[in-house]
């Protein structure tokens, strides 16, 4: 009756991306949502604040969208390309984005910051002209319950 | 939260995803982009035994145009439907897309998705209803073509059999031609809509035809204002027109109540959006 091609709810099974440029091997059960496995693996950047898509905490870029890492089952990126905050930049050469946001005093606790790193370094990429408006709506993906909002804005504008 | 158990499986095609569907039993469901069902599991509204993952089916991607109009497959983003390259009414679908959730839900979140999930609040359904599309729905024993007005039932509830899948979405040939308006309110940007209006005409020489305008997140399911659209028919919009469109639309429709919002700030808000939107679609066509 069954085909033999179901993964077990607590099948703990290898799940193979290309994590920040490198060929990586994740580990996850069907339920592990994609932030759970990177997180699991020692990235600790991806952040989970929400964990039901709301607050943006956890973006990531997946084959180079920005998307929520905690609404993406971990074994759904298997073979795909997976960029996380720590492939932005170091603490002593920050990325452009970081540099700003750094500048603009756009983090205060720091807990959203890896989100809207990961966000604005997609835009700037892919839209470096876009516009106050475009910003604004950008922005409006995730929470960030310190600053306001404001300098965030403005770090995205630079 | 995390999600509940669940046993997965990757389907190969369309027919893999319905025979893994089959033999999963009552309690299997499609996974498309996840962006409605994996919310609904973290917060256990939802229990799936198993869930059959179609996202990444090539076969369902990209869009075609035939003999019967645009057809759209089931995995088409709303990012790809917010910047496609649409013509007439047909833009109803892209200015709808752009309201969905955020940036990154719209990444991931499928039209087919949208479809199948049926929320009250949702946008693509409104505009499916305003350009007279259907959907195409497949199981093992073949096709079949559902009008988007005999396709959504209630709340989450569609006339999908339980061994169906949706693969695509038909807008008619006809939609290539015409202006389209979309306008919603939600509290904040990205929220679920408290209400939105999807409205869509043929204008020739000042005259509309072919009147839509459609409620979402006023009723069980998106629904037509259809004594409104009959005022407008063979019309000019001009701004008593309009005005009488919106009242007309606010007075019939039955607005559901929650504890946040009342039907009378419902149907305060359908009045307000349905003259938006035309008067929109009035300055689309200027």
């Amino acid at each position: 009756m069954s085909s033999g091609r179901w993964i077990a709810a607590d099948d703990r099974v290898e799940v193979e991306v290309r994590l920040n440029g490198e060929a990586a091997t994740l580990e996850a059960t069907p339920r592990w949502m994609l932030a759970d496995a990177i997180r699991a693996h020692g990235l600790t950047g991806t952040h989970l604040g929400c964990e039901d898509g709301v607050c943006g905490a956890c973006t990531v870029l997946l084959d180079g969208d920005p998307v929520r890492s905690c609404l993406v089952l971990a074994l759904r990126a298997a073979g795909s390309r997976v960029d996380t905050v720590e492939s932005l930049g170091t603490p002593d050469a920050l990325h452009p984005v970081q540099e700003a946001l750094r500048a603009a005093r756009g983090l205060q606790c720091g807990f959203c910051t890896p989100g809207f790193a990961v966000l604005g370094a997609w835009l700037r990429e892919h839209e470096p002209d876009a516009d106050a408006e475009r910003v604004r709506e950008v922005v409006s993906s995730n929470l960030c319950r310190c600053t306001g909002y404001q300098p965030i804005l403005e770090a995205f504008g630079r | 939260m995390k999600a509940p158990p669940f046993a997965y499986a990757r389907a190969e095609s369309v027919a893999d995803a319905l025979a893994l569907l089959a033999e999963a039993g009552d309690e299997a469901k499609l996974l498309a982009g996840g962006q409605s069902l994996l919310p609904l599991l973290v917060h256990r509204v939802v229990r799936p035994t198993h869930l059959v993952d179609i996202d990444g089916l090539d076969e369902l991607g990209g869009s075609t145009r035939d003999a019967r109009g645009l057809v759209l497959g089931a995995l088409t983003r709303h990012a790809e439907l917010e910047r496609a390259q649409l013509e007439g009414r047909e833009r109803l679908l892209s200015l709808a897309a752009a309201q969905v959730g955020h940036v990154p839900i719209r990444f991931r979140g499928t039209l087919g998705g949208s479809v199948a999930h049926a929320d009250p609040a949702a946008e693509l359904p409104v505009a499916l209803l305003a350009l007279d599309a259907e959907i195409v729905a497949r199981s093992s024993s073949g096709e079949r073509t559902i009008p988007a007005r005999n396709f959504f039932l209630g709340p989450f509830t569609t006339a999908l059999a339980p061994d169906e899948a949706v693969v695509a979405v038909v807008v008619p040939e006809s939609a290539r031609r015409g202006t389209a308006a979309f306008a919603e309110f939600a509290p904040r940007a990205g929220d679920f809509a408290l209400a939105s209006v999807g409205v869509a005409a043929l204008v020739e020489d000042g005259r509309t035809s072919g009147v839509r305008i459609v409620l979402g997140a006023i009723e069980a399911t998106p629904v037509r204002a259809t004594v409104a659209e009959d005022l407008l028919e063979g019309e000019a919009l001009a701004v008593a027109a309009i005005a009488e469109a919106a009242h007309v639309a606010a007075r019939d429709c039955d607005p559901i109540e929650d504890p946040s919002t009342s039907a009378t700030y419902r149907r305060a808000l359908v009045r307000h959006l349905v003259r938006d939107a035309l008067r929109t679609l009035r300055g689309a066509d200027a």
